[in-house]
């Protein structure tokens, strides 16, 4: 009885974490790049309702949860683009435009949401599971980890690329280099420009897909302001993975199973009030800033704009 | 350039006209200059950091370029590396009209570039930072930068670990890296932008073998220094700039012919014109230093103690193991050391900057172990730090507020919370005259100066306002020649005259020979001996500073 009750828990825990960590991973993945490259993109979670937003209706149109998918990643790119142009290109302060984006976005999306569908919040068919052969077999984690959608997997692979992106290819290290020394980068004949602007738009691009995912796999609705500091939570998920994927894939499920662990409790039956559910996550940033934020490594040149001969 | 332009500058032009057919023979390179300037000139706010400037640098030749700080040496390199555009002028690399409008096109002209300012990265690996740029694939192709490097090390003589970040070298080897980094794309041009300031004689020997075989191999090394001495080593050609301007220019046929002391004064002459009759026996160009005798009937007061002061060792340092010094009143004690011996570590405890793990610190009697820095510098204590970029000035603050940046909130700068622009912009204008920083104005910010006017800046501030001791860390790199002397003569008449204790640190021993009374090395993070200055002592510092024999 009592085995069944944990496996039951492990399993909503796993799941849980595996939902709910999803979003936090495509966006830090986006802030690792972002910040690695001296970007501090501070908009991060307005980047996220763009592509939440944009997500579910292309895929309530289309029927297709890949098409939905991709047009939020498309709309997180597309809203990124003011980040190179007024940051990057600019120079302007990084902080002022992304809270200027963060709540231009947070608007824009609710705004259109209730033009659109007045109070109603049309549902999507959940994306169908993919089973993993042998794997998906495991008793407790099988079904939980390896019976996802398609497009978990493709987060995990992301973050294999992203490892390998940051650690051996060129793109790599000119990404490291424009955010710890930019006038290195310059002199080496690389242009900062272009490094910083690939990595301001590939940040948007992964929180758009985060938003997308929240939306379409996650929720399959579409509420104003749904991502409540999912974006700020992956900001600090960035930050405390000093740039390696692997700890920012611990990180983001970490945070994800804290808020599953309400659901899985209630399976067990132990109820918790709601407002605990929501706090959980934020306690959980609390207590891990407290214990880990010593080791936070921030790039020298995060936040500073560039610009050739200015000294 | 009213009554002090040199004779020469006509010697110059011509010489510049005909270079093309007599140089050539030199080597079997390319036929005429490697890279020529013709009447480059830039301009910034307030500025004209060149004027009209006419140069050309050829195959095989080291040219050295000297000026006093802020004459535009490092605008002009700027230009040939792509970083700043000249507002008029040409520039030609083989003969050929090129437009640098990037550093990634210097590069591809075969233009390497050591800048004055290191432009490693500290958290890079050596490998790292020498492939920075340089890939053409999407993978790093770690496997052909390792035996790149190795080709450059063995070539150039030296051995580098590729795999320790580059905050772990030694400044010296730093600057290795840095000359790899900018051969490493096959330069056929070498600019090298004050590269010995803070080496040590023997970095410089090494650097200067390494600039030997690299014109041997027939490439155009472009060499700016403040040091007559490596000019006259070194130099194939030598040439002058002054408020911008070419002012002296001599050939190989003039270098080569004349005697040392014949070019000596040609150039003394150039560079500082009228003022410049009081340079001619400078410390600084005699042959062979030596120490000068101890000063006597000094009073007996410590100010300073330090009483077995240990400090923990971060990554890449020594650290400091129980030093015991004491600094008398109006005394300078030089310390001596080869760079990355603990100077640092040593100079920052003192100041605050760092805690102790053991021992004690005395300013005149009392313990200022648990002192911070602020009331360190109330009692009286300073610090001249050697990171003039980093901790000593705020770039985006004006030269103004940097002067009196230690003394924000108290009288008269400040009053009742409030800001007195008046008064501060009247201090600074004095110190700006007293220390002959060359900027557009007091408004000015500050990181637009020139690296030895930086320098300036964080003297000026530091050794105003009554200061009781002074911790200097190589208070000179980067200054020309006649500040340095301007600066040496200040640190001697404080302490004569008004009694101000100064611990000299320097990697530079001629340094320390001419300005200190005792000399204590620095080896490890120990104190290795301490010995009185006088005539003749410089050997035994020397084998003191190798870790040789201990005590006196
Ligand atoms: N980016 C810049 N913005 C504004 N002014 C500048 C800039 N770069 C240089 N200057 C000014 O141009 C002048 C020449 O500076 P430069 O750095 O070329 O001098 P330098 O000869 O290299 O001096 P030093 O020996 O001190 O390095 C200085 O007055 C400096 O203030
Ligand atoms: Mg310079």
């Amino acid at each position: 009885m009592s085995d069944m009750l944990t496996a039951a828990f492990l399993s909503a825990l796993i799941s849980g974490g595996i939902l709910a960590g999803m979003p936090l991973l495509f966006a830090s993945l986006g802030e690792t790049i972002s910040e690695r490259g001296g970007v501090l993109n501070i908009g991060l979670e307005g980047m996220m309702l763009m592509g939440g937003y944009t997500g579910f209706v292309v895929t309530l149109y289309s029927q297709s949860h890949w098409l939905g998918l991709l047009a939020g990643a498309g709309a997180g790119l597309i809203t990124a683009l003011l980040m190179v142009v007024f940051c990057v290109r600019l120079g302007l302060d990084q902080i002022v435009v992304g809270i200027a984006i963060l709540i231009a976005a947070g608007g824009f999306t609710s705004v259109l949401q209730r033009a659109q569908f007045g109070t109603t919040y049309p549902r999507l068919d959940a994306m169908s599971a993919v089973e993993i052969p042998l794997f998906a077999k495991i008793p407790v984690i099988g079904p939980s980890l390896f019976a996802q959608p398609a497009i978990v997997y493709v987060g995990f692979a992301l973050v294999a690329v992203l490892h390998w992106v940051l650690r051996s290819t060129n793109m790599g290290l000119n990404l490291r280099a424009a955010g710890e020394k930019p006038e290195a980068l310059d002199a080496a004949g690389v242009s900062v420009t272009a490094v910083r602007s690939i990595a301001a738009l590939s940040a948007g691009a992964f929180a758009g897909l985060g938003g997308a995912y929240m939306s379409i796999v996650g929720a399959g609705i579409f509420v104003p302001f749904m991502t409540h500091g999912a974006g700020f939570i992956g900001i600090v998920i960035a930050m405390l993975g000093r740039g390696r994927a692997l700890w920012v894939v611990i990180g983001s499920l970490l945070f994800g199973m804290s808020v599953s662990l309400t659901t899985a409790l209630q399976l067990v039956g132990i109820t918790v009030p709601i407002d605990v559910v929501n706090m959980l996550p934020f306690v959980a940033v609390l207590v891990v800033l407290v214990i880990f934020a010593r080791q936070a490594y921030l790039p020298a040149a995060l936040g500073l704009p560039y610009k050739r001969g200015i000294r | 350039m009213t009554n002090g332009t040199p004779t020469h500058i006509e010697t110059m032009t011509s010489d510049l006209l005909q270079a093309d057919g007599v140089r050539a023979g030199a080597t079997a390179g390319p036929i005429g200059p490697a890279v020529e300037v013709r009447e480059v000139s830039k301009a910034f706010p307030g500025v004209v950091a060149n004027d009209r400037v006419s140069l050309a640098f050829h195959h095989g030749e080291v040219h050295c370029v000297l000026g006093e700080n802020g004459a535009g040496k490092s605008t002009l390199m700027n230009i040939l590396s792509g970083m700043y555009k000249p507002d008029s002028g040409a520039v030609m690399v083989e003969g050929r009209e090129v437009t640098i409008d990037s550093p990634r096109r210097a590069i591809e002209l075969g233009i390497g570039t050591v800048y004055q300012h290191p432009t490693l990265i500290p958290v890079f690996t050596v490998l790292e930072n020498l492939m920075l740029g340089e890939g053409v694939g999407v993978r790093l192709d770690v496997e052909g930068g390792l035996r790149a490097l190795d080709r450059f090390a063995k070539t150039l003589g030296l051995e580098v670990d590729p795999h320790a970040p580059a905050s772990r070298l030694a400044l010296g080897q730093q600057q290795q890296i840095e000359i790899i980094k900018a051969l490493w794309s096959g330069s056929k041009v070498l600019i090298l932008d004050e590269p010995t300031s803070m080496l040590t004689p023997q970095g410089i020997e090494e650097l200067e073998k390494v600039i030997s075989q690299l014109r041997d191999e027939g490439l155009a090394v472009i060499f700016i220094t403040h040091k007559l001495h490596e000019a006259l080593d070194l130099g194939d050609t030598v040439s002058i700039l002054r408020g911008g301007r070419v002012v002296g220019s001599w050939g190989p046929d003039v270098v080569k012919t004349k005697s040392r002391s014949e070019m000596q004064a040609l150039i003394v002459g150039a560079m500082f014109g009228e003022g410049a009759g009081s340079l001619e026996d400078v410390a600084e160009v005699r042959d062979g230093v030596t120490g000068r005798a101890r000063r006597r009937g000094l009073p007996n007061e410590p100010v300073l103690e330090l009483v077995k002061v240990s400090v923990e060792a971060l990554r890449g340092e020594v650290g400091v193991h129980e030093v015991d010094l004491t600094l008398r009143r109006g005394e300078i004690l030089g310390v001596a050391g080869v760079d990355g011996n603990g100077q640092r570590e040593l100079a920052e405890v003192i100041a605050g900057q760092r805690s102790m793990v053991g021992g004690d610190i005395r300013l005149c009697g009392e313990s200022i172990a648990r002192a911070g820095v602020g009331r360190r510098q109330s009692l009286g204590l300073r610090y001249v730090t050697d990171d003039r970029i980093g901790e000593g000035t705020v770039g985006t603050l004006s030269v103004g507020l940097n002067l009196v940046l230690k003394r924000i909130g108290e009288e008269p700068f400040w009053r009742g919370g409030r800001i007195r622009e008046e008064a501060i912009d009247q201090a600074a204008c004095d110190l700006v005259e007293g220390f002959d920083i060359r900027t557009p104005g007091t408004e000015t910010r500050c990181g637009t100066l020139s690296g030895g006017n930086l320098q300036k800046v964080v003297l000026a501030r530091e050794l105003s306002f009554d200061p009781k001791v002074v911790v200097y860390n190589k208070p000179t790199y980067g200054l020309d020649l006649k500040t340095t002397l301007a600066v040496r003569d200040r640190i001697r008449d404080l302490a004569e005259s008004a009694g101000v204790a100064a611990l000299l640190i320097s990697t530079d021993l001629e340094e320390i020979l001419d300005l200190s009374d005792r000399i204590a090395v620095l080896f490890r993070g120990r104190i290795t001996g301490i010995v009185d200055n006088a005539p003749g002592v410089e050997r035994h510092v020397g084998e003191l500073m190798l870790g040789g024999d201990r005590g006196d």
